[in-house]
């Protein structure tokens, strides 16, 4: 189970200088590669994990997943919250704001809506570690763009904390993978 | 929304220190036979578990697992993204 905390696990701010950034952050709020992916992902992945490292670190980055969700989610609210209509559409966000007022919706740059046809979990640990760390990778490669295309300080500084989580969740999944395979191969008799 | 100069220090103290805490439960999860780590990672949460009580007998709830008077503390603003951290802006 799950408790929630009354904090976030990054003090994510916005300079609010760049309020296009807002669209572009739906990307890793409700597309293929966000936060809400990887969690969903690793949660749904861990019942069949074989041994105790693969079950926990599935349970372990699924759950901090879901904070990165929240400090994209508080990254976007705090660019748009106030903003008004005309402000939005400025920002690129008037399709956003007919369907979804000032709600944080999980959808991606471009409005199409999060699905479960994003993620995969097919029972071979050794296909779903690797789906993860391509995930990961994916997940670095779009904060590396996202980062590239704003001048907003707080949104960049924020980014770049999230941005290093992949490599350690990368990292993490590559030695579970590891031990899966030797736990593989432990179990061949010649 | 702004809050208390001490109590947002000690809260952000806290968040470093769970980060912390949480980047050495992922570490010993595919390396729990590593001593120095897991030495670490105890002494982080004693020193979390300190300052979370702290912080809640002071402030305010961190979680909904305490005693309130009434009306029910939990509800009281600020929720977490609600807050500026002052980093340099909102």
């Amino acid at each position: 189970m799950w408790i929630y905390e009354k904090k976030l696990q990054f003090p994510a701010w916005v300079e609010g200088n760049d309020l296009r950034i807002a669209k572009g952050l739906f990307a890793q709020y409700g597309g293929p590669d966000s936060e809400l992916s990887a969690g969903v992902r690793y949660l749904t992945q861990k019942y069949t994990m074989p041994l105790n490292e693969g079950k926990a670190i599935l349970t372990d980055i699924g759950t901090e997943e879901m904070a990165h969700w929240e400090i994209i989610g508080t990254l976007i609210y705090k660019l748009t919250d106030g903003l008004d209509p005309e402000e939005l559409k400025k920002a690129g966000l008037d399709a956003h704001y007919i369907q979804h007022g000032h709600d944080v919706y999980p959808h991606d740059a471009a409005g199409v809506p999060w699905t479960a046809a994003y993620i995969q979990a097919i029972e071979d640990p050794v296909t779903n570690l690797s789906e993860d760390m391509g995930a990961e990778q994916k997940a670095r490669t779009t904060y590396e763009h996202l980062i590239s295309l704003t001048t907003d300080r707080g949104v960049i500084e924020t980014l770049s904390f999230l941005r290093e989580r992949e490599v350690v969740h990368f990292q993490r999944f590559g030695e579970t993978l590891r031990l899966v395979q030797e736990w593989k191969d432990s179990k061949k008799f010649y | 929304m702004k809050i208390d100069r001490e109590r947002l220090e000690m809260l952000k103290e806290i968040m470093a220190l769970d980060f912390s805490s949480i980047e050495l439960n992922l570490y010993l999860d595919t390396h729990p036979m590593d001593q120095r780590a897991l030495a670490v990672h105890n002494d982080y949460g004693m020193k979390l578990k300190k300052l979370k009580e702290e912080y809640e007998e002071k402030y305010a709830f961190l979680t909904h697992e305490n005693v309130s008077d009434c009306p029910w503390e939990w509800i009281e603003e600020p929720w977490p993204w609600e807050i500026d951290y002052e980093m340099g802006g909102r």
